[in-house]
């Protein structure tokens, strides 16, 4: 069974990968993270049965920062859209070079 | 029965996750993405992690979405139907990035987990944790001991987001 888990959480981790690098809709892009965060918790929940019980508390540990991340970053986005009424990441330029 | 529900949860995760990533509206992607979490959730039932899967349903699927599907429809994105890939370079870039990673993966996987499979001691003494405290009490005995310090810096992180995304969100007055 590791193997198997392996290979999907690779699937859904390089799936997350790509859509990171090619939508542009910034709440698309959060999602994104949300699944390569996904396929390292069932990394871990894979090696559990195998080092002990330690990997599940990670997974514990990682929801909690994800939980944490997507508040904030969603309330990132909500005061990004009050100033330009879109959640396409190209138009915020400000910091562009 | 085991290796046939394995496989179901598996094809619905990775299929998800596709949709997420072509998905052209964001509500879609966000339903796509409600599928990935609730068959991970199922995948951490076949591996023994029960509580994990129930967590993961109700803070992961039923919060964590839940609060994506409010911003979607406060910021009325629902019927945004506008293209919204990249241009052809950063596609290029993209599939180039990500074949790097899949291909690195590939090569560690392809070589077999026989190597890591060895210290089953391991699975046993979860297993014997699992029958002894019960599902939730095997991971919170080494939560409230091993790892108190970082569980309670884990409450403050989580108090340090609600303010930071109050103050964020909240009309400059």
């Amino acid at each position: 069974m590791l193997g198997e888990t392996l290979v999907v959480a690779g699937l859904i981790f390089v799936l997350g990968t790509l859509g990171m690098i090619v939508r542009r809709n910034a709440i698309i892009m959060f999602l994104c993270i949300e699944l390569q965060l996904n396929a390292v918790n069932l990394t871990f929940v894979a090696f559990s049965r195998y080092v002990g019980i330690e990997g599940q508390i990670f997974v514990f540990f990682v929801m909690a920062v994800a939980a944490a991340e997507a508040a904030v970053g969603l309330a990132i986005i909500i005061s990004i859209f009050r100033h330009y009424e879109t959640v396409n990441v190209d138009s915020f330029n400000l910091l562009k070079w | 029965m085991t290796e046939i529900l394995f496989f179901v949860f598996a094809a619905v995760a990775v299929g998800g996750a596709v949709g997420v990533v072509v998905g052209r509206n964001p509500m879609a992607s966000l339903l796509f993405m409600v599928a990935t979490l609730a068959s991970t959730a199922g995948i951490f039932v076949l591996l023994e992690a029960h509580f994990l899967a129930a967590v993961q349903i109700i803070v992961y699927a039923g919060a964590i979405m839940v609060l994506f599907l409010f911003v979607i429809m406060l910021l009325n994105l629902g019927h945004e139907y506008e293209q919204d890939i990249r241009s052809d370079v950063a596609m290029i870039v993209g599939f180039a990035v990500t074949g790097g990673i899949g291909g690195l993966l590939a090569r560690q996987l392809g070589g077999g987990t026989t190597g890591l499979e060895t210290n089953l001691g391991a699975g046993e003494a979860i297993d014997v944790a699992l029958r002894e405290y019960g599902a939730v009490g095997a991971i919170a005995r080494p939560l409230f001991t091993d790892y108190v310090v970082a569980f309670e810096l884990t409450g403050i992180l989580l108090l340090v987001a609600l303010v930071g995304a109050l103050v964020l969100a909240k009309k400059a007055s």
